[in-house]
């Protein structure tokens, strides 16, 4: 009785010494100021900084590999509470909002007829859509769905509209869009162009009447800060003035793809 | 200690004796883990790992320490020891020297220390090859074998499951089936479908 019992408990004791051994050899020692990070973040671990948590993104912060700013739905109030933590200033984020590139929807003609599970994911696993054209909107609203504020609804032509006072920003919509036609826009631009589609004029026309068909009119217009490249139209707002005729270059495009934000 | 036998440990651990289809072992990880691919593949890798090393381990002490002492019927309660502590000593060496690894495979070592299929390989082991009749050189060889093709049966039927269930995600499946329902009859059905390699016995 006396040989199991002695064993067991030595065994035992042995690797229990180890164990306390080792953790003291290999300890890792963690910065305080991770925790503190942890509980100024908004602890919702919605992944929209792009980190699996709001954990990680504390020490991707504290180690200086994120940006103070860098939790979407996080607000002034938060960055503050951060870069007082870390002691450094930062820099007032500019306001992101979703902006989807397609205004074709309905009016775009179709290439068969899906009749599949009305997801814009499954109908992509189709030779890429049912739609004519291979960059545009597909319809189905997984953006819709996907949305965690509510701020994005379909229009009657089946195109996503995005509500900008409910935005935050978060770029959930743009992964779950597998044409990749939303993208994070500044809130502050004045016009973009919804159009994505690097066709040729004449092939646009003939499959969708609200495509970009590079004609070149709003980079005239603009004095270069709309250039087109790729038979599609793209605006470098970096060389925007202040007297660049955002108005007239609306009106003047031709098949009404350059839109007010 | 032929080839014939090695190969029947091979094939008979990945395949006809596969722990997640036919002995239903280590079945928390299998269901938890396998809803989508590269989680899957870095669970299997961390399996197959420890699996292996608890195969060496657990034949230490059952050769060194039970067997010498004639306590034998402590099998399970020290196999349980010495793999968890095992598996915690690994997790904190990883944790110390990389960092990387450490968040791709560490976040998995918890849920080994108490996995079946960990402690079905090592009981598997000593009934199988902790006998008087075979010779220490060839009961250590086999065991770790058998350890290590374990986790390749793992490895595999996770990533099955997986792609299975990646697809799954864009299926139209009826409410009350949706996520584990589901991933609980595909599980039987593969499960039956492993069955079948049993017909051809080595």
């Amino acid at each position: 009785m006396l040989i199991p019992i002695l064993t067991m408990s030595i065994m035992g004791l042995l690797f229990g010494l180890g164990l306390a051994y080792a953790s003291k050899i290999f300890r890792v020692d963690v910065d305080p100021k991770i925790d503190m990070v942890i509980h100024a973040l908004p602890g919702a671990n919605c992944g929209a900084c792009g980190m699996a948590g709001c954990a990680n993104l504390a020490e991707a912060i504290v180690g200086g590999k994120a940006e103070v700013t860098a939790c979407a739905p996080g607000s002034q109030e938060v960055y503050d509470k951060i870069a007082g933590i870390l002691g450094v200033g930062i820099k007032v984020k500019k306001k992101k909002i979703a902006r989807v590139r397609c205004n074709g929807g309905k009016r775009s003609s179709d290439k068969y007829e899906y009749s599949g599970l009305k997801k814009c994911a499954g109908a992509n696993l189709l030779a890429g859509g049912n739609k004519e054209c291979r960059f545009g909107c597909l319809g189905f609203g997984d953006c819709v769905e996907i949305c965690p504020f509510d701020a994005i609804h379909l229009n009657g032509n089946d195109i996503p509209v995005v509500d900008g006072s409910k935005c935050t920003g978060c770029g959930k919509c743009v992964g779950a869009c597998p044409k990749k036609i939303i993208i994070l826009g500044n809130a502050d631009d004045k016009v973009y162009v919804k159009c994505l589609s690097h066709d040729k004029g004449a092939v646009v026309k003939s499959i969708c009447p609200a495509g970009c068909i590079g004609c070149r009119i709003c980079e005239k217009l603009s004095g270069g800060v709309f250039l087109v490249e790729n038979n599609l139209s793209r605006a470098d707002y970096s060389r925007a003035k202040p007297d660049t005729p955002w108005q007239a270059v609306i009106e003047k495009c031709p098949t009404k793809c350059i839109v007010k934000t | 200690m032929d080839l014939t036998m090695f190969l029947s440990i091979i094939i008979g651990a990945i395949f006809i004796n596969n722990f997640i289809l036919s002995k239903f072992l280590g079945l928390c990880s299998f269901i938890g883990i396998s809803k989508e691919t590269k989680p899957a593949l870095y669970m299997g890798i961390s399996v197959t790992f420890v699996t292996t090393c608890a195969s060496i381990i657990t034949w230490a002490i059952y050769n060194f320490i039970l067997v010498p002492c004639h306590i034998e019927y402590l099998r399970t309660i020290s196999f349980i020891l010495v793999i968890a502590s095992f598996v915690q000593f690994v997790e904190m060496v990883i944790k110390k020297f990389s960092r990387a690894l450490y968040r791709t495979l560490g976040i998995y070592l918890p849920l080994i220390t108490v996995n079946c299929a960990v402690f079905g390989v090592a009981v598997l082991n000593s009934e199988m090859f902790f006998k008087p009749g075979i010779n220490m050189l060839t009961s250590f060889t086999l065991s770790a074998l058998q350890g290590f093709c374990v986790g390749l049966g793992y490895i595999l039927v996770m990533l099955f499951m997986s792609g299975i269930r990646e697809r799954l995600e864009l299926c139209d499946i009826p409410p009350s089936f949706k996520n584990a329902p589901i991933a609980f009859i595909i599980a039987s059905l593969m499960s039956m479908a492993f069955m079948g390699f049993s017909g051809f016995r080595f």
